[in-house]
């Protein structure tokens, strides 16, 4: 029976200021939206990140026989490859060397790019070079050490910092990534100012009613709720879209990086669940919190 | 100065003399400087602020340009007042048009305030004031904006909803009411009361 009058009072609210509505909704979904996808993007880019901490930092490319390099005189014989594995093996900064062949590089290399033959129909197996895959105790601090005890050795093609290139990758994600945060939450300031205006315009329209609500007796609780609830329904719709959008970006946008990885980068459910119930938080609490301060400021009880 | 349960009392004396504050003083709409306040047995002035919407519902209140809802029926009108303090609907049924009916509306349930006469707006509201069966009934110039021969109508169904028990308390500038009517008379001038007369009549306060 009350409910149902708050219910009503709420309806009537929401729809007198429709269009003040809306644009609240609209503010809403997108900067939760952006939020969350900023979000999704740090989660990604962790995913990606763990990965290669496992894997190769430095690669060292021996020489093969279509070489380019003057310091190389033809294929890398084997004398020369196990005397270069175990000079790196000897170094402390050094957690392990694996030796990979011609055949093996030419089988990862084909795995790498099965969605994109134009990459494997240029080249040949002949064509990839052999390499030592090392993996360093401290990731990025002996690069030079390990490096320079190498280049320039015989058999030796090149020395090729893994993790420099990553870096570069992963500044650009990181740039991404608080553009993407800093934007939202501009829109989030703009969300809260128009939670603020959308409710002081309700509480102003309906100044006739809660004006003969207090002179009739009822409680400060009953006056303010469905402007409470004004702010809290139109956020929870706001949030409603933003799950939808944030879906979309998962789907869409976010596996589609899967190809350009061989392993799983993917994010699970869990993070996408995680994230889309984080902006419902973040929506509730930024609408029904700026709606109580504001029905304080302007609703007189 | 004390006003005792079931009294008719008059509050006149020239604008700005006070009358409108003393009435809302009574409502906690405004907090006395000094001096105390008692309603119903309640002193104002310990009242906790959540506790003053349940002394409101035992006072009902008139003006003088009658404060209906424009988008609500007359029935609407006088049920809003028992719906948000949260009576039950079945009871908003059964008393509404009781309620309606000793103001003299019955019949009119379903019209639109603005279909209404000045006169007829006024017993709605007097309606809504009503309905909840308050101690006291406080009307501020309530025949401001009717022409005097429909006042007496408004004065009559007052007088009824004095009978019934309820304490009435009357802001007015209306000397022919007062003088017919020969109820308690508290004059007011600058805010101090300089007249407090059983039967009273008006007099000289313009």
């Amino acid at each position: 029976m009350r409910s149902n009058f708050v219910f009503q009072e709420i309806w009537v609210g929401l729809r007198r200021n429709l269009t003040m509505t809306v644009a609240l909704v609209v503010v809403v979904a997108i900067s939760l939206s952006l939020l969350g996808t900023g979000l999704l993007f740090v989660k990604q880019v962790d995913s990606t990140r763990t990965y290669w901490q496992s894997k190769v930092e430095i690669s060292v490319y021996l020489c093969y026989a279509d070489s380019a390099n003057p310091n190389c005189h033809g294929a890398v014989t084997t004398a020369q490859t196990t005397s270069l594995e175990s000079r790196l093996k000897s170094m402390p900064q050094v957690q392990n060397v694996t030796y990979v062949s011609q055949t093996q590089a030419w089988a990862l290399y084909k795995q790498a790019f099965t969605n994109d033959q134009s990459y494997v129909s240029t080249l040949k197996e002949t064509d990839m070079p052999p390499s030592l895959e090392v993996k360093l105790v401290n990731p990025g601090a002996d690069y030079n050490i390990v490096a320079s005890a190498v280049t320039g050795a015989q058999g030796v093609d090149s020395v090729i910092d893994e993790m420099n290139i990553l870096d570069k990758f992963y500044r650009l994600l990181d740039g991404l990534r608080n553009a993407v945060v800093i934007v939202a939450l501009i829109l989030v300031v703009a969300a809260i100012l128009l939670v603020a205006n959308t409710i002081r315009l309700s509480a102003f329209n309906r100044r006739r009613e809660t004006g003969i609500m207090r002179l009739v007796g009822a409680s400060n609780f009953y006056i303010q709720l469905p402007f409470l609830l004004e702010g809290v329904i139109a956020g929870l719709l706001g949030w409603v879209l933003a799950a939808a959008l944030l879906i979309g970006v998962k789907s869409l946008l976010l596996n589609n990086l899967q190809q350009y990885f061989n392993y799983n980068v993917g994010l699970t459910m869990t993070d996408l669940v995680e994230v889309i119930v984080m902006a419902m938080v973040v929506g509730v609490a930024l609408c029904g919190v700026t709606s109580f301060l504001t029905l304080r400021r302007y609703l007189r009880v | 100065m004390t006003i005792n349960k079931g009294e008719f009392v008059f509050l006149v004396g020239p604008s700005g003399s006070g009358k409108s504050s003393f009435l809302r003083l009574i409502l906690r709409e405004e907090r006395p400087n000094d001096g105390r306040i008692l309603v119903a047995g309640n002193d104002l002035a310990r009242l906790t602020n959540w506790k003053v919407p349940a002394m409101r519902r035992k006072i009902g209140c008139v003006f003088q340009d009658f404060r209906l809802l424009p988008n609500k029926t007359v029935e609407q009108n006088v049920a809003f007042a028992l719906e948000v303090i949260g009576k039950p609907r079945r009871f908003i049924k059964r008393v509404v048009p009781e309620v309606l009916d000793l103001v003299g509306l019955d019949g009119k349930h379903d019209r639109m305030p603005d279909e209404l006469s000045g006169g007829e707006q006024q017993r709605v509201a007097m309606a809504r004031a009503f309905v909840n069966r308050p101690m006291i009934l406080l009307a501020d110039e309530p025949t401001g904006n009717i022409d005097p021969a429909t006042s007496i109508g408004i004065m009559k169904v007052l007088d009824r909803i004095n009978r019934t028990g309820t304490t009435v308390v009357m802001a007015t500038h209306d000397a022919a009411i007062v003088d017919s009517m020969r109820k308690r008379v508290i004059e007011l001038e600058y805010g101090k009361v300089v007249r407090d007369q059983n039967r009273g009549v008006y007099g000289q306060a313009y």
